[in-house]
């Protein structure tokens, strides 16, 4: 993992933290975290509910003072500059901040002027990001009438109006359907083609590979795993193979059978008892076929076999050794869900 | 950060230190917009004009014809003079009823992300709370025209325009001091609802522990000690003076003294809460 300079003026760190720390009485929403985001690129924060990375998104929008630890962004401190930080950057939270009762055009206008355009340019960015962003026909209507996709989608355009350095995305997708997802990626990496830095925080791994070069796994206010979205890839599996064996009885012997004869990736595989399958974390497709030979000749009978990017929880049990924790929410829909490939 | 770890982007930034600073028509610019919003949100939704429409003819009609004939025979002057009593305390009343929606729309706009956006956004922390107030200035001024043509309709003399404007003045005055209040109260509270409630339990004795819908004179001895004190009581009274004639120095002042005296305290309280909420 490459350490970057301490100095928070590195010439090519757009954000950096250092020791960030926020409680909440009992709960430590931040217990220390340290990042850095180089200009340019896209890091993905990934982890669970209650991670603490909605905590860490409003600390770097000035939202929320930290209790201890250093956040720069852009260069500017988060505490001591709140108003010259606000000018560079970008936010789109959770839950889509926009006016609802205004219509789209006049949430975009008043952005503007309140980010000190002029009155004749602010109308023009207006009319350009509502074109830019597929929303100039509902630009009349009030944003309460607008799908979940379209309000996203002028979240993310009310974001852009001070064309900001960085961008924070806090779950630009979480509750929308995947049509809608693969729309707002779309629009995000426009946005990123355009030079933005951009902080993304997201529950599924498999927004963080569409979207980020770089990743930061976070739980319960740590970090647990950062580097380039490759390397923690090849770390959980890059892709993970699931094997039902028609009979639940060969899970245990096909998967030690797996392991003994080394063809998985980096982690070994894993069963998983509830499904009844066995998941093998692999690297290639050599290693696929691989596994599927040594199925055969072992003679087992196979019920199906599918690939799938790892979920969050694999990559929390690849990473740590255990599930993903998600205390205050005891069966998070989102977290389980998992994307065929 | 000292000077010589200045990062490169402030180069090319448009914010160096100097202008952290937002000058005064910067404000303006900022409060412009976000009252032009809440304009568009009346526009959009009529319906929240309702109560600025209704109030004063609802309560303008319950007070003279339900409660005026017996007051106005204790007072000398019957149904006619008591309307003549009661139409300036309504408007001091329905000043104070009106800055409430302050405190519930404030709440309403933090439980949507839509703050969050403002409070990342560089501009200055009173401006959100400065529009609040401005544009429900609007809609107390519309309360009381529609107040005054009800007035006229019952039988309420205008002898005194520049009375008439100078009491609506004044309540101005003071209903933007209350508003700091239900500021902190919106940005204190969970919600709307709370806010709602907790403006009726505060309003509700100080309008009618005042002298705005009766003389105090015929109150037991206690209650008239708390009218004598009430700021709404001296506001009603300073506003009966100015529209029907009478002494109106002393409870000007007072009224002045207070309004200042509320703003001073609860202005800087209502943007400190609300620059700290998280």
């Amino acid at each position: 993992m490459k350490r970057i300079d301490d100095n928070p003026s590195a010439a090519d760190a757009a954000v950096t933290v250092r020791g960030l720390v926020k409680h909440y009485g009992e709960t430590k929403a931040l217990d220390g975290v340290d990042l850095d985001v180089r200009e340019g690129t896209v890091m993905g924060v990934l982890g669970p509910n209650g991670a603490g990375k909605t905590t860490l998104v409003r600390i770097l929008s000035t939202l929320l003072a930290p209790d201890a630890g250093r956040a720069h962004v852009a260069g500017y401190d988060v505490v001591r500059q709140p108003r010259q930080l606000r000018r560079v950057i970008g936010l789109t939270g959770q839950y889509a901040s926009v006016d609802e009762k205004l219509p789209g055009w006049e949430n975009l206008y008043m952005i503007g002027r309140l980010l000190d355009l002029p009155r004749g340019e602010a109308r023009a960015r207006a009319d350009e990001l509502l074109e830019r962003f597929s929303l100039t026909d509902a630009g009349k209507r009030p944003a309460a009438t607008y799908s979940g996709g379209m309000r996203r989608r002028l979240d993310l355009a009310a974001s852009m109006i001070g064309r900001p350095q960085v961008l924070f995305l806090d779950e630009p997708t979480t509750g929308l359907d995947p049509r809608t997802r693969n729309e707002v990626w779309d629009e995000v990496k426009r946005m990123v083609g355009d030079g933005v830095t951009v902080l993304l925080t997201t529950q599924y791994m498999e927004e963080a590979e569409q979207l980020a070069s770089e990743l930061t796994v976070v739980d319960r206010g740590q970090v647990i795993a950062k580097g380039g979205i490759e390397e923690l890839k090849a770390k959980v599996g890059g892709r993970t193979l699931r094997v039902r064996p028609a009979d639940p009885l060969h899970l245990r012997p096909l998967a030690a059978h797996l392991d003994e004869l080394g063809i998985t990736g980096l982690a070994s595989s894993t069963v998983d008892t509830q499904r009844g399958a066995v998941l093998v974390p692999i690297l290639s497709d050599e290693q696929l076929t691989a596994v599927v030979g040594a199925v055969t000749a072992r003679g087992i009978t196979v019920a199906s076999i599918t690939t799938e990017l790892p979920s969050l929880d694999e990559v929390f049990l690849s990473l740590t050794g255990h599930r993903a924790s998600a205390p205050q929410d005891p069966a998070p829909a989102d977290t389980r869900e998992e994307v065929a490939v | 950060m000292s000077a010589t770890t200045a990062p490169v982007t402030a180069t090319t930034a448009p914010g160096t230190a100097d202008d952290a600073r937002i000058p005064l028509r910067g404000h303006v610019r900022h409060t412009g917009a976000l009252v032009r919003r809440n304009l568009l949100w009346i526009r959009q939704d009529p319906e929240s004009m309702f109560d600025a429409l209704l109030m004063p003819v609802v309560f303008t009609l319950l007070f003279v014809y339900v409660f005026g004939g017996s007051i106005g025979q204790a007072l000398g002057g019957g149904q006619d003079g008591y309307v003549q009593y009661v139409i300036p305390g309504m408007i001091a009343m329905m000043s104070m009823t009106l800055s409430q929606g302050v405190g519930t729309g404030f709440s309403q706009d933090f439980n949507s992300g839509v703050m969050d956006r403002f409070r990342s956004l560089p501009i200055g922390r009173g401006s959100v709370l400065f529009a609040k107030i401005a544009v429900e200035m609007v809609r107390m001024l519309f309360a009381t025209a529609v107040l005054m043509i009800v007035a006229v309709l019952v039988g309420f003399d205008i002898d005194h325009w520049a009375g008439l404007f100078a009491a609506v003045g004044l309540s101005a005055v003071f209903a933007s001091s209350i508003m700091w209040v239900f500021l902190t109260l919106g940005v204190i509270l969970k919600n709307a609802q709370s806010v709602q409630a907790m403006g009726f339990l505060v309003l509700f004795p100080l309008q009618f522990g005042s002298s705005i819908f009766a003389p105090p004179q015929s109150m037991p001895g206690w209650l008239q000690a708390f009218t004598d004190y009430n700021p709404l009581s001296t506001l009603a009274d300073a506003a009966r003076g100015l529209m029907v004639g009478g002494p109106v120095a002393h409870d000007l002042w007072i009224t002045l003294g207070w309004s200042v005296a509320i703003t001073a305290v609860m202005a800087p309280v209502a943007i400190h809460k609300f620059r700290t909420k998280s």
